[in-house]
């Protein structure tokens, strides 16, 4: 146990050396154990693109069809409908979708739509993922004169307007989200890609 | 003691290779190298699975977008070369769906006498070779109600499916005795060209049974390397701190 | 002074924990002032071997369990559904499955290390039955993991493995049926099964291997020699031959982990069927009750065993052979009463007991995964019967013995199998089983009769106050 002649610089480089080349081997081997949490090729077959034939919906009204297990609406809002969005800026908390994330670019303006006509959402509410009611009656009695339609959520009472923008002093702080979406023909929207290929 | 461990690694040796080389079947196969690599193979031989298996053999822990994904093909390429079957709106399903078919096991039963096996995992359960030598190995036999008969599955109980391209065989003795299949009715291949076309139809079916093996290898090759500089510095510094022993 | 107050902060949170909790002193005992003997040799790398398969057990065990469905018309498409659709999914299961196999490679050797040095000897007896309960406890918890991927192997081999309980007499069909939860194996036979594998039988198995450390902390371990280092300390009451396990076992063990990991992840990426001996290609077809394999053997930690059962033609003391095969261990620490541990200074005869003992052991495992034939029938009788005579012989080896008593048990025990032969004898296979009877008969005059012409082979050799270097 003599510990003439060590050398402990040596021994110092050795022992670092050592723990990091371990400990890099020790993280590489749990990346693939945390990856295997991941959805698997099954969830995400299941979370395939879903095609929405629009031609059907009346005006005013609303289809709801799922989409990686949540709820996506499609509303075919009527002429009257899109003229409120403009008159109600006042009382909305990010009235020109300025929160990144909530709405990809094409959908980044007043209607938040790619047509004005139709809106597509993603139905659950941005404060706790309930999924909000559908309130089209414009001055609902409940909801006051001023209620212009939109939705109203049954756990907190957050309140979106026919864009799916949020009220100010609401307990949601976000606009709901619309999902990636395009047109395959003038009817028919792919709910859960961008472009042609390209994976939401 | 050196002995010892000397006796017991060649008691090891010897055991093992002994072993794994047990229990041959009673017909000799014919050897088939396969390159799962070899995608353009791989192509070949899907096209002809899902052409020819297909109708009645499912691979149903296999999706279709994987198949096509490892074998370079196009989302587009996958819906219309492989995907028949259809969903209950009657409209082809999904490319992230499994590969089933349309054919039931009562049907397949009421038509064969047996459920036509799921083809996903037959490479692993019957190897190679004796898919090779049992896909070349049908032959007329009148006295089977389909008319076939198989070199190495005896009075197997599926048709030929592939008879337009190899055409038909026939058996009969060697001067040693020995079975051997002859082409009496030429089909639309020659004999060399449908060895090849089975040969890519068996790398398919290798690939489907185990379709990581070339990425399994792949990251086996780095992780060896990674473990040997470990090693190496675990020995290392092993013996620098036992040199405080004496 | 920065070093100071790094110290202080150091040992208030250190000293907050170990006014609270052992930590400190858990270290000290177990690693930093474990004092482990300098002359630990290859041998002794399988302990923490063994240690680290069972964390790589559990922790793959929990992830498989979160893709794995315990139901008979689910559990065969979960774990393709693992193989090809779970990222990485793949990599899970082949680490699992040949971590099963290398846990018995890494026991396997581990048990043998004890025998060598005869580390099951006074004051170790309990360490080493802790040691053959964790055996036991490990192969049925590698039996009930067998069945879960519900192929035809899986269903067929437990099938097999549940009848034997139907041999014992009056209770035995009961019993079976008690076993399986339905008259035939099935989905309820699955789910219990998969709750012994994932949690019953590892929660028994962490308790056991705590037992064991423990008992081993307690009496400090043995080594090649098989001298007590405490017999000799210091003037600080440290042994004189002994190192802190930490840290120099500690970086010698990481060599061996090296050295295994590289063996193991040879297997799991260029190999992870082993040829059909870690992974059957039966396994591969759905089980189906209907259809039974042309051959079912066990897989291969197993088949010693069951080559035992299949050589006795009793159905039921085939099972009792196979019993008494495993729990014979239990008591080689008293089997064996010669005081010299180590195989370094023990006799020529005894060396050659153990040799032999491998060859046995080896052997039989390689005839219970192949078919019965005449040969290998006769073969595996004979083997059979040389696993029992080997514990015969460690204890006959355990002091010299008298010329006359050597001559009277050879004699006695050739003579009890010989006239089994005899009752059997069978004109057609004459010549075999003469060739076989040459098997047990060269081995005990080699282990008992040559030692009394030749007095030397029969010695023990005197062992040294200290461990050699």
């Amino acid at each position: 146990m003599a510990n003439q002649g060590m050398d402990r610089g040596r021994r110092r480089f050795l022992v670092a050396a050592t723990s990091v080349v371990g400990g890099a081997g020790v993280v590489a081997l749990a990346a693939p154990f945390v990856a295997s949490l991941q959805p698997s090729a099954r969830a995400q077959a299941a979370g395939a693109p879903v095609e929405v034939n629009v031609a059907q919906i009346e005006p005013g009204q609303r289809i709801s069809v799922g989409w990686r297990g949540r709820p996506v609406w499609v509303v075919r809002r009527t002429p009257e409908m899109l003229d409120l969005l403009s008159e109600i800026r006042g009382r909305l908390r990010d009235p020109d979708s300025e929160m990144e994330g909530q709405q990809p670019h094409y959908a980044q303006n007043e209607h938040r739509s790619i047509k004005p006509e139709f809106l597509v959402l993603i139905g659950l509410c941005t404060h706790l993922g309930c999924s909000p009611a559908f309130r089209p009656d414009i001055g609902a009695a409940e909801l006051g004169a001023d209620w212009p339609g939109g939705w109203l959520c049954g756990c907190h009472g957050s309140r979106f307007d026919m864009a799916g923008r949020v009220y100010r002093n609401m307990p949601a702080a976000l606009n709901l989200e619309v999902p990636p979406h395009r047109y395959l023909s003038d009817n028919v929207i792919l709910v859960g890609e961008h472009t042609e290929g390209g994976a939401a | 003691m050196k002995s010892l461990i000397a006796f017991l690694a060649l008691a090891v040796m010897v055991g093992v290779p002994v072993a794994l080389q047990a229990a041959g079947p009673s017909v000799p196969l014919d050897a088939v190298k396969v390159d799962v690599t070899n995608e353009a193979s791989l192509q070949r031989g899907a096209r002809l699975y899902f052409n020819y298996c297909m109708g009645c053999h499912s691979a149903q822990y296999m999706r279709y977008s994987r198949v096509g994904r490892d074998l370079g093909l196009t989302e587009n390429q996958v819906i219309h070369s492989m995907i028949f079957t259809t969903d209950e709106d009657g409209e082809l399903v999904n490319p992230g769906s499994l590969i089933t078919n349309a054919m039931t096991a009562d049907y397949g039963e009421e038509a064969f006498g047996v459920e036509p096996p799921d083809l996903t995992l037959v490479a692993r359960v019957r190897g190679e070779d004796w898919l090779y030598t049992f896909l070349r190995g049908f032959y007329r036999d009148n006295s089977r109600p389909l008319g076939v008969n198989n070199i190495v599955f005896d009075n197997v109980g599926m048709p030929h499916p592939l008879w337009e391209l190899q055409g038909w065989q026939e058996k009969h003795l060697d001067a040693n005795g020995v079975s051997r299949l002859r082409v009496v009715e030429p089909g639309r291949m020659s004999g060399p060209e449908y060895d090849r076309a089975i040969r890519d139809l068996v790398t398919f079916l290798s690939y489907l049974a185990e379709p990581m093996q070339v990425e399994r290898q792949r990251i086996g090759v780095y992780v060896m390397l990674f473990l040997i500089v470990f090693l190496g510095l675990a020995y290392l510094l092993k013996k620098e701190y036992w040199k405080d022993v004496h | 002074m920065a070093g100071n107050t790094a110290d202080k902060i150091q040992g208030g949170v250190l000293g907050w924990v170990d006014a609270r909790f052992p930590l400190s002193q858990l270290w000290n005992e177990h690693l930093a002032r474990y004092y482990a003997p300098k002359n630990f040799n290859f041998w002794y790398y399988f302990g923490s071997l063994a240690l680290l398969v069972l964390v790589i057990q559990i922790v793959t065990g929990i992830f498989l369990t979160m893709f794995f469905k315990p139901d008979a018309e689910l559990a065969f498409a979960s774990v393709e559904y693992i193989m090809r659709d779970v990222e990485w999914g793949w990599l899970i299961r082949y680490m699992h499955s040949t971590g099963a196999s290398f846990f018995f490679v890494v026991v396997y050797l581990h048990m043998f290390r004890a025998l060598l040095y005869g580390s099951y000897k006074k004051p170790r007896e309990l360490i080493w039955i802790f040691g053959v309960l964790i055996y036991i406890v490990l192969m049925a918890e590698a039996f009930a993991g067998y069945l879960l991927p519900w192929g035809q192997m899986s269903y067929w081999g437990a099938q097999v493995i549940v009848n034997l309980f139907a041999t014992i007499p009056y209770i035995g069909p009961e019993l079976v049926t008690w076993i399986r939860g339905d008259f035939l194996l099935s989905d309820a036979t699955l789910t219990r099964f998969f709750a012994l594998h994932v949690i019953a039988l590892p929660l028994v198995l962490l308790l056991l291997i705590v037992a064991h450390i423990i008992a081993l902390h307690e009496v400090g371990s043995n080594n090649p020699d098989g001298v007590e280092i405490k017999a000799h300390k210091d003037e600080n009451g440290i042994p004189r031959d002994g190192i802190p396990f930490h840290p120099y076992y500690t970086v010698k063990d990481l060599v061996g982990v090296g050295v295994f990991l590289i063996a193991f992840f040879a297997v799991v990426f260029f190999a992870p069927e082993m040829g059909g001996l870690f992974l059957k290609p039966a396994n591969m077809i759905p089980a189906d009750p209907l259809v039974t394999p042309d051959l079912i053997p066990p897989v291969w930690y197993f088949t010693s065993f069951y080559s035992i059962l299949r050589a006795v033609p009793d159905p039921f003391m085939g099972v009792v052979a196979m019993g008494a095969a495993v729990t014979i261990l239990f008591f080689v620490p008293w089997i064996d009463r010669n005081p010299v541990k180590s195989v370094r200074y023990r006799s020529f005869a005894h060396k050659l007991n153990l040799a032999v003992f491998v060859v046995t052991f080896v052997s039989l495992g390689y005839l219970g995964l192949q078919q019965v034939t005449t040969l290998y029938g006769e073969l595996t009788l004979r083997f059979g019967v040389m696993y029992f005579l080997f514990f015969w012989l460690l204890w006959f080896h355990s002091k010299e013995r008298s010329v006359l008593f050597s001559i009277i048990s050879f004699l006695v025990l050739v003579g009890i199998y010989s006239l089994y032969d005899y009752t059997r004898f069978d004109p057609a296979n004459s010549q075999l089983l003469l060739t076989a009877w040459l098997l047990p008969t060269v081995y005990l005059f080699l282990t008992m009769l040559v030692p009394v012409f030749k007095r030397d082979l029969g010695r023990d050799r005197p062992v040294p106050e200290r461990v050699t270097a």
